[in-house]
């Protein structure tokens, strides 16, 4: 489970202190948002597919009512039965309900950032229930007992040499071989059997479509179909912003959604599941929990658009430097860092500090989603919730107070072009501009106004 | 030129005024080079930036005001910052007194020199024989535009490039991640300040690995961030303002 009670700023500097490894971890994370640059530049239409994926999604998060009740409708039509859940306890007990009905004993789940965002793996271990993930990446996560540290690449975290002990460790792979594909085959073969054994498969859920009532899964390993295939009960887990009016809509993003996620034209296997398998079981639980609270909110409703593909944490400087694991909320990054404060500001506050105000994020992002507006503003929610870090917020009122009164403001300036230069060394390296390899600005003897004054200024 | 002399009002951000003085006087005599009427009130302290930045409405709105009002009798605003810009210009509550008339006349310095006066040469020819790496400060580039972002798949331009080229001898590069941010970030650069250096170490070897003997911006605050960084490791690479070679300070 995630820490959340992880302080950006502290944890960054943790991560940065093996600069080796965060320094392969910035390059492998930029190699994807690359590979991202190289697809995108091959479609002539690609802003304008953003355009009008951010077009689909705002048309219908302002009808979001008519559109899920359409869905529910069609897909109890396919006689699949639909539960609503308003909050992640709501979900779990759901999800467990339907479990415990059939006498499940070992569940076999795909990637849902849903499931993680409700806690359920740890609600149905208590309960008696093995989960299973079965994507590649989440299974290396559950097995080191961590949470995903991106939300398409969960273990990029991770080099190879890590997972050919934790696989020699847990898979009984032969020590020292790192090859990727040895344990790549290694997992597929203990999934197999996974898959072949399990009482239930649950999956995440990419898009739901109004309009026939079949929800679309997008994975690349095939382990989603595995797993709604093989076992007789299949539940699928969406947020409610996941639906989508028709099937003709679904090509705008599928069309965005690989090739911004990892540079990929397509994922391998877009998944249809329309009803139950013969003789099978489906399940859709459409989920809340802060959803519409968002929905509501002017100044946020905006990030309901995301598609979770992790563009915006590929191109992300910050997150590239300091891993998924700095970040408080379960979802890191810039969207994390809108939807985490969203939640809970107190909590998630360092978050939304943690930016610079670059803006890439809202230049990836498939559905244009002002990312780094929307932190920006949940910096005045932290400020007004007195939710900022130590002293911060008396330094702020401090500069409001002086930016009205010139005189002394330059007053300010002055003092600090006096002081900074005859610091002792010590205090010099104790200011935290300084302290970690950046020297102070050198102090020019007087100001740009000074100088205006005997220089240029009329009588 | 217009009959009428313009009215420029100088619009110098409070650190480049309590930090790089010498970057709001070559921007001044660049100005003054081409003719202009310059002038700087003298009541002016910060935009308000670094409040709206950590969350404080209410201090930028009042400092909003207090802009809108000292610069209302300017034909233009012009200033050598592309980020104070972006947020003076982007950033201001729409409905301060007197900032909708005032909102389209402000301008970053390059900004200015391409769109309103429309130059097709210096004041007086600048002969800088070197190769310099441009770096693209992201306000500038996401929200005024100075060149095309690397996410976005369109056709690529670049001021900083176009206004370098009236320079003689000059060559121009820039590091293999074009636009990268470099990690100032404003309070971020103490907020976060580890994850600021290591941002900008990479951005300076980034632009070392081009070659370059100077690391040229239109944004002081990115340029003094690693500038403090350079020093730090007393590398050769330094940094300029793009006023100081425009007005052939530089190469003296
Ligand atoms: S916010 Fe945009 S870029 Fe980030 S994960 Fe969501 S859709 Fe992708």
């Amino acid at each position: 489970m995630k820490d959340d009670s992880v302080n950006h700023a502290r944890a960054a500097r943790d991560f940065l202190q093996d600069h080796a490894h965060a320094s392969w971890h910035d390059s492998a994370i930029w190699w994807v948002r690359h590979k991202r640059d190289v697809q995108a530049a091959q479609l002539p239409e690609w802003e304008g597919l953003r355009e009008l994926a951010r077009q689909i999604k705002a048309h219908t998060l302002s009808h979001l009512d008519v559109y899920l009740q359409e869905f529910e409708a069609k897909a109890r039509a396919n006689g699949v039965m639909v539960h609503w859940a308003a909050d992640a306890a709501e979900h779990n007990r759901i999800v467990h309900g339907i479990l415990a009905a059939h006498s499940v004993k070992k569940l076999v789940k795909s990637k849902s950032m849903l499931t993680e965002e409700c806690g359920l793996n740890p609600y149905l271990e208590t309960r008696g229930i093995e989960v299973i993930d079965t994507d590649l990446g989440e299974r290396i996560v559950q097995l080191r007992h961590e949470a995903p540290s991106h939300i398409v690449m969960p273990a990029i975290h991770l080099k190879k040499e890590q997972i050919g002990e934790l696989f020699q460790r847990e898979l009984g792979t032969a020590a020292g071989n790192n090859d990727p594909t040895y344990l790549t085959h290694a997992a597929r073969t203990n999934l197999r059997e996974h898959f072949l054994s399990a009482d239930a498969g649950l999956t995440g859920v990419n898009f739901a479509i109004a309009e026939t009532g079949a929800v679309v899964v997008c994975t690349n390993e095939g382990n989603a179909d595995l797993g709604a295939a093989l076992p007789p009960l299949h539940i699928a887990s969406m947020g409610l912003e996941k639906v989508i009016p028709k099937l003709e809509h679904l090509s705008v993003f599928t069309r965005l959604l690989a090739r911004s996620a990892i540079g990929s034209p397509t994922t391998t296997y877009t998944s249809h599941f329309e009803r139950a398998r013969p003789g099978g079981e489906m399940h859709i639980v459409i989920v809340d929990n802060g959803r519409s609270d968002i929905l509501g909110r002017a100044d946020f409703y905006e990030s309901l658009r995301c598609i979770r593909c992790g563009a915006c944490m590929n191109t992300c400087p910050v997150y590239r430097r300091s891993s998924g694991f700095s970040y408080s909320y379960i979802i890191p990054g810039p969207i994390g860092s809108t939807l985490g404060p969203s939640r809970d500001i107190k909590k998630h506050a360092s978050m939304a500090f943690a930016c610079t105000t670059c803006g890439s994020c809202n230049n990836v992002c498939p559905v244009k989603i002002p990312l780094a507006d929307q932190l920006v503003a949940q910096r005045a929610r932290a400020f007004d919730a007195g939710a900022m870090a130590k002293g911060k917020k008396g330094g702020v009122l401090a500069l409001r107070t002086l930016l009205g009164h010139p005189k002394l403001f330059e007053l300010a300036g002055g003092a600090m072009r006096k002081i900074v230069p005859i610091l002792p060394e010590r205090l010099n390296s104790a200011i935290p501009y300084s302290r970690p390899g950046r020297e102070l600005p050198t102090m020019p003897a007087q100001s740009f106004k000074q100088w205006w004054q005997q220089n240029r200024k009329k009588p | 030129m217009p009959c009428e002399p313009m009215k420029i009002g100088l619009f110098i951000p409070c650190h480049v005024n309590a930090l790089t003085p010498h970057i709001a006087i070559a921007t001044l005599e660049l100005l003054e080079a081409y003719g202009l009427d310059v002038d700087y009130p003298m009541a002016q302290t910060c935009c308000g930036q670094p409040l709206f930045n950590n969350g404080d409405l209410k201090g930028a709105a009042a400092a909003a005001h207090r802009f809108s009002q000292l610069f209302a009798g300017y034909d233009y605003v012009v200033a050598p910052s592309s980020s104070c810009v972006s947020h003076t210009a982007c950033h201001y509550p729409p409905h301060t007194p007197g900032y909708a008339a005032l909102q389209p006349r402000i301008y970053e310095i390059v900004e200015f020199l391409q769109d309103v006066l429309n130059v097709s040469a210096l004041p007086k020819p600048v002969y800088f024989p070197h190769k310099v790496s441009i770096h693209q400060s992201c306000h500038g580039l996401r929200q005024r535009n100075h060149a095309t972002a690397s996410e976005l798949m369109l056709p690529y331009q670049s001021r900083l490039e176009r206004i370098l080229a009236l320079v003689d001898g000059i060559t121009l590069t820039q590091p293999q991640r074009r636009d990268e941010c470099c990690g100032f970030g404003g309070t971020f650069c103490v907020d976060e300040a580890d994850v600021s250096v290591a941002m900008g170490q990479d951005r300076i070897a980034g632009h070392a690995a081009t070659g370059a003997e100077f690391i040229v911006g239109a944004e002081a605050s990115c340029l003094m961030h690693m500038g403090g960084i350079l020093r730090h490791q007393h590398g050769t690479l330094r940094t300029l303002h793009i006023v100081e070679i425009l007005n052939g300070k530089a190469a003296a």
